[in-house]
């Protein structure tokens, strides 16, 4: 049986993405937890390029980029699959993973900065969010894939759990429930089935580390 | 069959590489120019997020964003395949074109650079970047997608046209035979295409375009 190996780091968001997809089609994998102040030599040697996890290594050989190893699962074990099998529908997931994945980091942002950087970031993630409500969430599906969750789920899965944690260790409030009415019913709704609920970063843990960074991030500024 | 539209800048690189896919693919397609300091009610109809080109319109469904359109092209049109059909290799070819997207805000560092030093950085910069494309990507093929042009291939096609214009506006060579072998050669190779050779827009009026956005570049600049 080929050996799949999942480098990865706890608090990340891409990681879980990766963890979801394979818990979802029953993939048995070995995840490596990498210290990413002190990289291994087997992340340095796997993506030498951008240096970064996750890093799926399938039969020895790597794949970087979460949503790129997420197509690579998806074609490799096709059940339970994360993509729609339509060539439009398919696009229009693409075209929201590609959204989510290009606004995402001002979530981080929120908690990285401060002043007028932060300011900046709280803009972006408040367009980020009113764009999903408008435009991604129409439809009145429970999920971005239907009636269960998909690719595009998992890619906005750092606005399900992440932005919470960020806010508070950020001080300031993006989310409002009543603001995002579509948005906060995805959100209870994704929070709620088992293979996430299951697999999310212990929260209080990720609070008291983003607080550390944030200290750290700042007082070197 | 269903009625393809493409909605596109004629200078826009986006644009050019979704006619190339179409093109390699025989669809037949109507072209619609966009106005983009006067956008359509349509472009703005068919893509509210971005607003931007290109837009293909198939069966009046519209699909926005240059790569995520390739992609599409090629699950529904999958004669003349333009990604290898193996997952790994499929992969590599993905990681490498986005590669070139994450090294885009390199590119319009250059694009928009003014004045001695701040020009150099961002070519010394964008330099390295091309090096690695050349080593790691390219190699020792003749095309990225190996003896015939792939996706890969046309993502970072504007390199052998676009930004060959961009360096003689100003005054830079980054992408020569003496810095960038294979990679210049594969430029070349590149331009030589029948399907490329015969959309690429008249050099001319590209270099004037090319140039007309850095003199607003510039000017901007100033003004700050």
């Amino acid at each position: 049986m080929a050996v799949v190996k999942l480098l990865g780091a706890w608090t990340s968001p891409y990681v879980y993405r990766v963890i979801w997809a394979l818990k979802l089609k029953g993939i048995p994998y070995e995840y490596i937890e990498e210290d990413l102040s002190n990289k291994s030599p087997l992340l340095l040697q796997y993506n030498p390029i951008h240096k970064k996890i996750p890093v799926l290594v399938h039969d020895g050989k790597p794949i970087c980029e979460s949503t790129i190893i997420l197509q690579y699962i998806d074609e490799i074990w096709p059940q339970n699959s994360l993509l729609p099998t339509d060539p439009y529908d398919r696009a229009v997931a693409r075209f929201w993973i590609k959204f989510a994945d290009d606004k995402s980091p001002s979530i981080s942002k929120l908690y990285r900065t401060g002043g007028e950087e932060q300011e900046k970031a709280v803009k972006e993630c408040l367009e980020m969010l009113e764009t999903i409500e408008e435009h991604g969430l129409i439809g009145g599906k429970k999920f971005f894939g239907g009636d269960k969750i998909n690719m595009v789920d998992m890619a906005f899965s750092s606005v399900a759990h992440w932005l919470e944690v960020i806010q508070e260790v950020a001080g300031v409030k993006v989310f409002e429930a009543q603001k995002f009415p579509r948005l906060n019913t995805w959100i209870q709704n994704f929070k709620q089935v088992p293979i996430i609920k299951e697999n999310l970063p212990d929260r209080d843990k990720m609070l008291a580390l983003l607080k550390h960074r944030r200290k750290m991030l700042l007082a070197s500024k | 069959m269903a009625e393809v539209k493409l909605h596109g800048f004629w200078p826009s690189p986006f644009s050019h590489r979704v006619i190339w896919a179409l093109k390699i693919k025989g669809v037949d397609y109507e072209y619609v120019e966009e106005d983009l300091s006067n956008k359509s009610e349509l472009l703005l109809k068919y893509n509210p997020v971005y607003k931007k080109i290109p837009v293909l319109v198939h069966g009046g469904k519209p699909i926005a964003e240059s790569l995520i359109i390739l992609e599409y092209i090629e699950e529904t049109w999958p004669h003349n395949p333009l990604l290898p059909s193996d997952p790994y290799d499929k992969a590599m070819a993905r990681f490498w074109i986005q590669f070139g997207v994450d090294k885009g805000p390199i590119f319009l560092k250059l694009l928009h650079s003014t004045g001695g030093e701040d020009q150099e950085n961002a070519a010394k910069d964008f330099l390295e970047v091309l090096k690695i494309i050349e080593e790691k990507a390219l190699g020792d093929k003749k095309f990225f997608g190996g003896d015939t042009i792939n996706l890969v291939d046309i993502a970072y096609g504007n390199l052998a046209y676009w930004f060959k214009n961009l360096e003689e506006v100003l005054s830079i060579k980054l992408l020569e035979p003496s810095t960038l072998p294979r990679l210049s050669q594969w430029a070349q190779n590149f331009l030589e295409v029948p399907v490329i050779k015969e959309t690429i827009p008249d050099h001319d009026k590209l270099l004037a375009y090319i140039r007309r956005v850095r003199k607003k570049i510039v000017a901007e600049q100033l003004n700050k």
